[in-house]
């Protein structure tokens, strides 16, 4: 039963080591080269949890996080990127050591805070949610030191991928799972028809630099 | 047999599949209406029908006020966009398709906070408050002009950071429920959850609630997590604005109340009350000073909902009968005047051909009527009596004397600055001379004055009946 946990311990550190690696990429193919590999290791946790626990239903969860977020949309964004001919660099409001300081305290915080709260419930919820907690914390990090409109959209997704990892910890959750993916499906959707096109048609960048100057009142 | 709660949220959904294939935005725009119509029809009748709770569901007298207000202000809001977004196609901003698409994500978007509102379940409740918030996002953008494309983006960013802290703090009330409950769906279900809180594990509820507060309370508006909202209303067509003040505000704070509830069964963990008053008092004095730089009018009215979520918010932090009775009046005012206002910035909009307030000049010369109703409606937003407005905010401002006269200083504080800011503003619009154009408006009055004369009616004479409704939905507040 031990090497159980271990193993999901295991597929959950995997996920927040690829989130630091997200915040010290210096280019956006390998940014979502980094995705991808985040959300596989996602995948492959969900899918540990489905038959350790005994959950089957979880394995729908499992491939969707494959199929959808390691290969669908990373390669979509890579076309995407391609076609557009934006900036192929990441653009940074802080530099790579800041982020990673800030992001290491960060996880420290999310430790230190769950594990002084959650004494009382079973040791391997709490690392997992703690791991879990760290994830989503970074992937808040990302959306605000990273300026570009698709690296955003990846601290986001990478922010989702920390939060099914909390849901999947915690036991015979119901229902959240399956809804979560579902959102995930809807927000990709909605991210790439909505914003990626009609900014690009705009502005000709999608910068998101373009969008503050429109910033305030209209004058 | 069909319970009523099933209709209040059936029926939207099943309206917006059968908007997205009626061709022709005519039709469209009336099977709205019929269908908002309907919905109000379901909400009337819940009021007199049993009282559930199942897995699900659940109808109490707290969740029974959210619903009518909002199935009230749906109808009233389809019926004035019906009258208003023909004139969106003839100014070319709008074409038939997105205007067909329009109508359905207005019914979707509807069938979603019903669904939120009556939902047993957290995790439901949460995909209920997510899908209505998506939902608008795609509706600020639908003009798809610059300034519309970097309000929706903004939505977009705030939201799903909203949406994901809410989702954690969700998680963390699971798992406090789950020693208590059992695994699965009853660790998830609102009266259970509720009914145990007194033996769960007071440190995991304090940590949800913080992340609940945070995550929900970005939709509530309440500062320093407003920023999304006055570039929201502004940039979207009107009738939006008018359902994301009056209503998707309320249906956040709803939830924030619901898991209010619930933490506060549980002595041990930390007392929701003096966060919430804190918070609320700081949106509350923020907004009004932030109405006196506003140029743009759909952004001061905006500005004007962050203050009065903030006054709620301060109202339900206070607790007890009394400020709960009182904070459940300022809502449903809140909502009817909010509402009542942005029909008449529409007309406004319309007339003038822009929201700018400094194009807005003279309104008492060029469209008498437009600017004594629109005055009327200021009037009730900045709590002059005889209107609804000031019966709630003055029995906020005595409870709190009552309780504590110091305290009672800072909202009364931030009132009387807001109160400034909307009179000036009013006095720049209807007064002066007339600059611009002078369009003829074609949209329909009857909205605006059935929320005027409604406010009007509760300044003057509340019920009986409406009152003891209320206390006992205040009662169940805590």
């Amino acid at each position: 039963m031990n090497h159980a946990y271990e193993i999901s311990h295991l597929l959950a550190g995997v996920m927040l080591v690829t989130s630091f690696a997200l915040l010290y990429q210096q280019r956006v193919a390998a940014v979502l080269n980094t995705f991808a590999a985040q959300s596989i290791a996602l995948a492959l946790a969900v899918a540990w949890a489905a038959w350790s626990q005994g959950r089957p239903d979880l394995f729908i969860t499992a491939l969707i996080a494959l199929t959808l977020k390691g290969i669908v949309i990373p390669v979509a964004l890579h076309r995407t990127v391609a076609r557009l001919g934006i900036h192929r660099e990441v653009e940074k409001v802080v530099g790579v050591g800041v982020a990673l300081m800030v992001g290491l305290a960060l996880t420290g915080l999310a430790q230190a805070l769950l594990f002084k709260v959650t004494h009382g419930t079973a040791s391997h919820a709490r690392e997992e949610l703690a791991l879990a907690l760290a994830i989503i914390l970074l992937g808040f990090l990302m959306m605000i030191v990273r300026r570009n409109a698709v690296t955003q959209i990846v601290g986001f997704m990478s922010m989702e991928n920390g939060l099914i990892l909390a849901a999947t910890g915690a036991r015979g959750m119901p229902l959240v799972v399956e809804v979560s993916v579902a959102f995930s499906v809807l927000i990709a959707l909605f991210v790439f028809a909505v914003f990626v096109f009609r900014i690009r048609e705009r502005f000709d960048t999608i910068d998101i630099e373009a969008l503050d100057r429109m910033r305030g009142d209209r004058r | 047999m069909i319970h009523a709660y099933q209709v209040v949220v059936a029926a939207p959904y099943v309206a917006a599949l059968v908007l997205l294939v009626i061709p022709g935005y005519r039709l469209g725009a009336i099977a709205n209406v019929a269908a908002s119509a309907l919905t109000f029809g379901a909400g009337l009748w819940l009021m007199v029908s049993e009282r559930v709770v199942s897995d699900y569901a659940i109808v109490d007298e707290f969740n029974i006020v959210f619903i009518v207000i909002n199935t009230l202000v749906g109808f009233t809001t389809a019926l004035f966009s019906a009258s208003y977004i023909g004139h969106e196609i003839e100014t070319g901003r709008l074409t038939p398709n997105l205007l067909r698409f329009y109508h359905a994500m207005f019914q979707a978007m509807m069938g979603s906070m019903n669904l939120a509102l009556v939902a047993n379940n957290i995790g439901l409740m949460w995909v209920g408050l997510e899908l209505a918030t998506l939902i608008t996002v795609v509706m600020v953008g639908l003009y798809r002009t610059p300034q519309a494309i970097e309000a929706a983006w903004k939505y977009f960013i705030l939201a799903s950071v909203g949406i994901s802290l809410a989702f954690f703090g969700t998680i963390l009330i699971y798992l406090a429920g789950q020693p208590v409950l059992g695994e699965g769906v009853p660790a998830m279900t609102w009266n259970l959850l509720q009914a145990a809180a007194s033996r769960m594990d007071p440190a995991i509820l304090d940590l949800a609630f913080i992340f609940l507060l945070i995550g929900y309370g970005t939709k509530v508006g309440l500062a320093p997590l407003h920023a999304w909202l006055p570039d929201a209303h502004a940039e979207g067509p009107t009738p939006i604005s008018a359902v994301l003040s009056g209503l998707l505000l309320n249906v956040a704070l709803y939830a924030l109340l619901r898991f209010k509830m619930v933490v506060a069964g549980q002595p041990a963990a930390l007392d929701p009350g003096p966060i919430m008053i804190v918070m609320g008092l700081v949106s509350l004095i923020f907004a009004a000073f932030m109405l006196y730089q506003r140029r743009d009018i759909k952004r001061l009215f905006a500005y004007s909902s962050i203050e009065h979520m903030g006054l709620m918010v301060f109202a339900f932090g206070m607790g007890g009968p009394l400020a709960n009775f009182a904070g459940l009046l300022h809502m449903t005012m809140h909502s009817l005047t909010k509402s009542g206002i942005f029909f008449a910035v529409g007309h406004i909009a319309q007339a003038k051909g822009s929201q700018r307030i400094a194009d807005i000049k003279g309104l008492s010369v060029t469209h008498p009527r437009l600017a004594v109703a629109f005055a009327l409606a200021v009037f009730a937003i900045s709590g002059l009596p005889p209107f609804g407005v000031f019966t709630s905010e003055f029995l906020i401002l005595t409870t709190t004397f009552a309780r504590d006269p110091w305290l009672a200083l800072l909202p009364a504080f931030g009132l009387l600055v807001g109160f400034g800011a909307l009179l000036m503003r009013l006095q720049d619009t209807i007064f002066g001379e007339p600059v611009g154009p002078a369009h003829r408006v074609d949209a329909s009055s009857v909205p605006l004055v059935l929320h005027l004369l409604l406010v009007l009616t509760a300044g003057i004479y509340l019920p009986p009946v409406l009152v003891a409704w209320f206390q006992r939905a205040a009662e169940l507040l805590g």
